[in-house]
C-alpha cells in the first residue's frame, strides 16, 4: 500500500494541480494559436503541425498522470503495469497505419493528385 | 503433475491475489483495456476520415466556430464564447476525478463518513457534466439561424440535378415567416394576437385567414424564427402560392482554402457542381439563409462525416459516464447502507474508482482531438 492519510491527500493535490495546470495551457494555446505566425516568423502551415504537436504532447501527460496517479498503475506491481500498458503497442501501429491509409483514399477520390498509370487507347 | 494442487477458493478471492491485484480489480483491468481499445479504434477512425477529407481537398470543421454556446451568456446576452463551456466540462471531469479518488483514499482508512461523502460529490460531478453534454448537443443539432441556405426547387430542375437526389420530393418545404413574430424561441402556439400576413421566401405574402390557419396547423418552426411545411401538406392544401415557394434547404461546403466549392443537402447527398448552379445559389444565399444544424449525415460546420463522429465519439463517451453514474449510485447506497464496513474492506470503491478515472481518461483525448485540433 502507498502512502496513508494525509500525505496520500497531498499527493491527490498535486496531480490534480498538474492536470488542470496542463488543461489550462492548453486553452492558452487554443485562444493565442492564431497570433504565431506572424509573432514567431513561420508559415501557417508550420505552426499548425508545432500546435497539433503541442497538444499530443500534452494529451499524453495528462493521460500519464491520470493512469499512473488516480488509477494508481504507478504503485503497482512491474509486471501487471508491463501487461497493461504493452497491448497498445497494437494501437501505435493502428495510428500508424490508419493514417497512412487515411491520406491515400482522400488522394482516391480527388483523382487529379494520384498517380494513375497513362491509360492506353485499345482501339489505336 | 498431479500433486500440484491448485486452490481455486484463495485465487477468485483473492488470499493469494496474481502479481498483487486481488481478482476483482484484474478483472476491471482486463474490462479497461479491451474498452480503452475499442475507444482507440473509434478515434483513429475520426483521424483516418479526417485526414481523407483533407486530402481530398474539403475543410474540417473549426472547432472553435462549431462550440460557442454557453449557458446564460448564450441565453440572456447573446454572447457567443468559443471553447469556453467545453473548457469548464473538462473542469468538472477532472474535480469529479479528484473526489472519486479522494474517496478511494477514504476507504482505505475505512471511514464509512468521507467516503459517502466523497462519492456523493462524484455523482454530483457525473450528472453535471451529462447536463453540460445534453446542452452541447442540443445547439450542435439545432444550429446557428445563418448556417443553412434554401435552394429555390426550380434552380435544382433548371440544371436537371433533381433526378439524382435520392428522396427528392421528401427534402421539399416551403418557409415563410410571420411578421412580427421573428423572434427566436417563440413558437406560433404561444402567441394570442391572431396572425394577419404570413411571407414566403421570395417575399409573396398570403393574407387569407383562412387559408393561414390551416397552413400553421400543419407547420413546424424552426429556432431561426420561421416557419416550414413539408411538400406533401402544401399540396394539400391547394394553394397556388404554395406550391410555386418550393425549397431544398443545404449546407455549404468549403474546400481547404476556404471557398464555398459545394452544398450538401440534409439527406447528406453533396452536389459538387456544375459551377454555375453553385455561383446562382451563391448570389442569392443572402435572401435565402435559413436554420442550420446537424445530422448523422448534414451539417452546417464542415464534412458530413464530423458529425456522425461527434455523435458517436461524444455519445458513447456520456453513456460511459451514465453507467459510470448508475455505478456510483449503487456504491454511495451500499456505503451508507454499511456494507462494506461489513465485508470489511472497501474494494468495491477501487474498483469503481478505476473505471470512472478511465472515463475521465477517454475525455482527455476526445477533448484533444474534438475540441482542440
Amino acid at each position: 500500500m502507498a502512502a496513508q492519510g494525509s500525505e496520500a491527500r497531498k499527493s491527490i493535490f498535486r496531480t490534480a494541480l498538474i492536470l488542470s495546470g496542463l488543461t489550462m495551457f492548453e486553452f492558452f494555446i487554443a485562444f493565442t494559436k492564431h497570433l504565431y505566425p506572424s509573432m514567431f516568423g513561420i508559415s501557417e502551415a508550420a505552426a499548425h503541425t508545432i500546435v497539433v504537436v503541442t497538444f499530443i504532447i500534452l494529451t499524453l501527460f495528462k493521460a500519464f498522470y491520470i493512469v499512473a496517479e488516480f488509477m494508481h498503475l504507478g504503485h503497482e506491481v512491474k509486471r501487471l503495469a508491463w501487461s497493461i500498458l504493452i497491448p497498445f503497442l497494437f494501437i501505435v501501429w493502428l495510428i500508424i497505419g490508419l493514417t497512412l491509409e487515411g491520406d491515400y483514399w482522400g488522394k482516391l477520390s480527388s483523382s487529379e493528385q494520384v498517380n494513375v498509370p497513362e491509360m492506353i487507347d485499345l482501339r489505336a | 503433475m498431479a500433486d500440484v494442487a491448485v486452490d481455486k477458493k484463495a485465487l477468485i478471492e483473492g488470499e493469494r491475489p496474481i502479481m498483487n491485484a486481488s481478482y476483482g480489480k484484474l478483472m476491471m483491468w482486463f474490462f479497461l483495456v479491451s474498452d480503452a481499445f475499442t475507444f482507440s479504434t473509434l478515434l483513429v477512425a475520426y483521424g483516418a476520415l479526417r485526414i481523407s477529407a483533407v486530402s481530398d481537398g474539403w475543410s474540417w470543421a473549426y472547432p472553435e466556430d462549431v462550440f460557442t454556446h454557453v449557458p446564460l451568456l448564450y441565453e440572456i446576452w447573446h454572447i457567443e464564447a468559443p471553447l469556453l463551456f467545453v473548457g469548464l466540462m473538462t473542469f468538472v471531469l477532472i474535480l469529479s476525478s479528484v473526489t472519486m479518488v479522494l474517496a478511494v483514499e477514504a476507504g482505505h482508512r475505512k471511514s464509512q463518513k468521507e467516503v459517502a461523502k466523497w462519492v456523493f460529490w462524484t455523482i454530483i460531478g457525473g450528472a453535471a457534466f451529462l447536463s453540460c453534454q445534453a446542452y452541447e448537443w442540443y445547439h450542435f443539432i439545432s444550429g446557428t439561424p445563418n448556417g443553412g441556405v434554401l435552394v429555390p426547387t426550380a434552380l435544382v430542375e433548371e440544371y436537371d440535378l433533381g433526378g439524382g437526389i435520392p428522396d427528392y420530393e421528401d427534402l421539399q418545404i416551403v418557409e415563410f415567416r410571420l411578421p412580427g413574430h421573428g423572434q427566436e424561441g417563440e413558437g406560433h402556439e404561444g402567441g394570442d394576437h391572431a396572425v394577419t400576413s404570413l411571407e414566403l421566401f421570395n417575399g409573396d405574402k398570403i393574407t387569407d385567414s383562412e387559408a393561414i390557419e390551416k397552413i400553421l396547423d400543419d407547420a413546424h418552426h424552426t429556432h431561426a424564427g420561421t416557419y416550414y411545411l413539408e411538400k406533401a401538406d402544401a399540396e394539400r392544401l391547394r394553394i397556388p402560392d404554395l406550391e410555386n415557394n418550393l425549397f431544398v434547404k443545404a449546407y455549404w461546403v468549403t474546400n481547404s482554402e476556404g471557398k464555398v466549392s459545394a452544398i450538401r443537402l440534409t439527406n447528406g447527398r453533396q452536389i459538387n457542381g456544375p459551377i454555375a448552379f453553385l455561383n446562382e445559389v451563391q448570389e442569392e444565399a443572402n435572401h435565402w439563409e435559413t436554420q442550420g444544424g446537424a445530422n448523422l449525415v448534414a451539417n452546417q460546420y464542415g464534412p458530413a462525416d464530423f458529425a456522425g463522429l461527434f455523435f458517436f465519439v461524444t455519445g458513447f463517451h456520456g453513456t460511459h459516464v451514465f453507467s459510470g453514474v448508475l455505478l456510483l449510485i449503487m456504491l454511495y447506497l451500499n456505503v451508507r447502507k454499511g456494507t462494506y464496513e461489513r465485508r470489511g474492506h472497501y474494494e468495491m470503491t477501487e474498483k469503481i474508482g478505476l473505471y470512472w478515472h478511465f472515463v475521465d481518461l477517454v475525455w482527455v483525448f476526445v477533448f484533444t482531438f474534438f475540441y482542440l485540433i
